[in-house]
């Protein structure tokens, strides 16, 4: 990622969503700091997984990207344009090439559309006429992600979730995006299914060269399917690293207990992990602590951790593009795996 | 610090079948597809009470809009007085001379007191123009209330609050008072003392403030299933693609709300045919000579000592269809929505 102009460079972004109290007269109160100066980069066809625990701002970060929510401060640069503050005439050239998948498909698709209406919908708005016209292009679609074309009469409650997931991947495809933003597209189907839908959306990023970033809390499906993994916490990114990088050597306190809470799924013989347990809820994003936003758990914590928020930066012993916010990152490990995938 | 899945390369995660290439399950049925709608139709069809009401109000509704047919072919029209022309049906004092208030061959349901009119005609007639105005006023209301509500839902914000004040006002103001006390006020500013009233002035005016007054609770309700509406995820799939405020208004959330609106309407109509009634009945609104439904049974109410018939037939077609459509209303809305049944 280094050199070669990123397709989307998001430097400090900001979303503080008001809160209005007060009586007579209704004043903001106070902020809830969604996302609060988050930086990241995305390549060309290139797989960013975004994780953290609930609440942390993935889903804010994810419409702040595909500019369904406005920004506070910020600046969110897509392809070399500056479209932080586009308005919707504005983005319309960009529009078809920042796409979204939702995480319930239940929600996602319009009850009273057939698929093929929903499928055609974007290429109407935005005026796409295929050759062989639209009908022709969203059956086309509907065997791309896996479905049968006969579905194209038919309305969405006569399908599976991981059918309608299909759909609203389809949807997505129908403007040929260069970047889709995937709002934990699997969180709400079965296991089964969400390897499915995972492989279908894989197959197409390595297909069609869509880059994608992959908001989800599963750090085994963000291991499978993003090149480069982003550990968000409280409205920031604490570590940024390439995905092997990051899974085998996380210098984030926050990343490591993160990392060690996934369940195993290894052969007995190999020494247990030892479980990182951290104590206490996340701090409320209406007011933060200060400094470094982890240190109300984390078990390093020092007063410098409560005066100054850390940089997120190359820290020493760190491969190249592995990025963490702390003042005292865990002890690096043999760097085997330096090489980026 | 082990992996969370084994060496994981870019292959394909194992999974028990993937069922990617081949075409998923498809429902049984062939190439027809069940649209909402379709459903609906089919869950109405079962509802026998909603069918026989829905051939009773047809019944009424071809009754109104072929009454000229209907009166040619019985021979007879609403404003000729019979009763006065022709020797033998009306006694001295006003009333039929033939029992159950003058019925016979020629005159199916009786012979009007005093005047001497067809009920028959006079009844068909008065049908046909509660019906007017109480469809008219319905699709009125409908209409603004969607406008208004689908406005004020999906602007939210200050829009939204007076939009929820005017609503406020308006349930709150009692409305037939108003217009039996605000009606003879407008008529004489409009028309000189001398000149009669002309019905058209009549019919638009009972519209009008019917309207006004009852595009309130439709607007209400719809501006909250907005509210619940647009916070639904497939409204931002189709901003992410970039639609237009109009779009999404017109082809992403009118289509879902069609059932309240349905419901609301086959609702309201009945309501207004009794409003309008009662408004006649009050003396205001439409009077003799035009045949309506209040105004005959206003008629009634003078002459029910000495002929009960006359009241009768009125009464009881009203009471018919005010049941059958209300009937229908219900069986439209458990159709459409079958999760809020009555039972």
């Amino acid at each position: 990622m280094s050199g070669t102009d990123p397709l989307l460079d998001v430097t400090g972004l900001t979303k503080h969503f008001p809160v209005r109290g007060g009586f007579p007269v209704r004043r903001t109160v106070g902020a809830v700091q969604a996302v609060d100066g988050l930086d990241l980069r995305v390549a060309e066809g290139e797989s960013l997984g975004l994780v953290g625990e609930s609440g942390c701002g993935k889903s804010t970060t994810g419409r702040l990207i595909t500019r369904l929510l406005e920004p506070t401060a910020g600046k969110i640069t897509y392809a070399g344009q500056d479209i932080t503050h586009a308005s919707r005439k504005e983005l319309a050239p960009v529009r078809s090439e920042i796409q979204m998948i939702f995480q319930d498909p239940y929600a996602s698709l319009n009850p009273r559309h057939t698929v093929g209406k929903i499928v055609s919908g974007p290429m109407e708005i935005n005026g796409i006429d295929p050759k062989g016209g639209r009908e022709r292009r969203a059956r086309e679609l509907l065997e791309i992600v896996g479905l049968n074309p006969e579905h194209y009469n038919r309305f969405p409650h006569e399908f599976s979730g991981g059918q309608r997931q299909r759909i609203g991947v389809a949807r997505a495809l129908a403007l040929s995006p260069r970047l889709v933003v995937a709002d934990e597209p699997v969180s709400a189907l079965d296991v089964s299914i969400q390897a499915q839908v995972v492989n279908l959306l894989q197959t197409l990023q390595r297909d069609l060269g869509i880059a994608f970033v992959f908001i989800a809390h599963d750090l085994a499906i963000v291991r499978h399917f993003s090149q480069r993994v982003a550990v968000m916490y409280l409205g920031r990114i604490v570590e940024t690293a390439d995905r092997d990088d990051l899974y085998e050597n996380p210098r984030h306190p926050y990343t490591r207990a993160l990392l060690s809470a996934v369940p195993e799924a290894t052969a007995s013989d190999t020494p247990p992990r030892t479980r990182i347990r951290l104590t206490g809820d996340v701090p409320s994003p209406l007011n933060p602590p200060s400094g470094c936003r982890f240190r109300t758990r984390c078990w390093k914590a020092t007063e410098r951790c409560a005066a100054e928020a850390p940089a997120l930066v190359r820290v020493e012993g760190n491969g190249v593009g592995h990025l963490t916010a702390c003042h005292y990152p865990e002890a690096g490990r043999t760097m085997t795996s330096q090489a980026a995938a | 610090m082990t992996s969370p899945t084994p060496s994981a390369t870019t292959a394909p995660m194992v999974v028990a079948e993937d069922a990617v290439p081949t075409a998923p399950k498809t429902p049984p049925r062939g190439g027809d597809s069940r649209s909402p709608g379709r459903l609906a139709w089919l869950r109405f069809k079962r509802d026998r009470t909603g069918v026989v009401s829905a051939y009773v109000v047809l019944v009424f509704f071809v009754a109104g809009v072929g009454a000229p047919l209907i009166a040619r072919l019985y021979g007879k029209d609403p404003y000729t007085t019979y009763g006065q022309n022709t020797a033998g049906l009306l006694n001295d004092f006003g009333f039929p001379v033939r029992p159950n208030g003058g019925i016979s061959g020629d005159f199916w349901f009786g012979v009007e007191p005093q005047l001497g009119r067809d009920v028959f005609t006079l009844l068909l007639y008065g049908i046909r123009n509660s019906l007017l105005i109480a469809t008219v006023t319905t699709l009125l209301v409908t209409f603004l209330g969607i406008v208004v509500g689908l406005t004020a839902g999906y602007l939210g914000g200050r829009t939204d609050y007076l939009v929820g004040r005017v609503i406020d006002i308006l349930l709150a103001f009692p409305s037939t008072l108003f217009f039996i006390a605000f009606w003879p006020v407008m008529i004489s500013i409009l028309v000189s003392p001398e000149d009669a009233t002309p019905t058209w002035l009549t019919v638009v005016s009972l519209i009008s403030v019917m309207t006004a007054f009852g595009w309130a609770p439709i607007a209400r309700l719809l501006r909250g299933e907005v509210l619940a509406l647009r916070e639904r995820e497939f409204v931002e799939a189709s901003k992410v693609t970039g639609a237009s405020p109009a779009r999404i208004i017109f082809k992403e959330l009118l289509p879902n709300l069609w059932t309240p609106i349905l419901i609301q309407a086959t609702l309201a109509l009945p309501m207004y045919v009794t409003t309008e009634a009662a408004l006649a009945f009050l003396g205001v609104g439409l009077s003799d000579p035009t045949p309506d439904w209040g105004v005959m049974i206003q008629r009634g109410a003078q002459v029910y000592q000495n002929d009960i018939t006359y009241m009768l037939f009125p009464g009881l077609t009203m009471v018919i269809f005010v049941i059958a459509f209300n009937l229908l209303g219900d069986s439209v809305r458990d159709a459409l929505d079958p999760k809020t049944r009555r039972r």
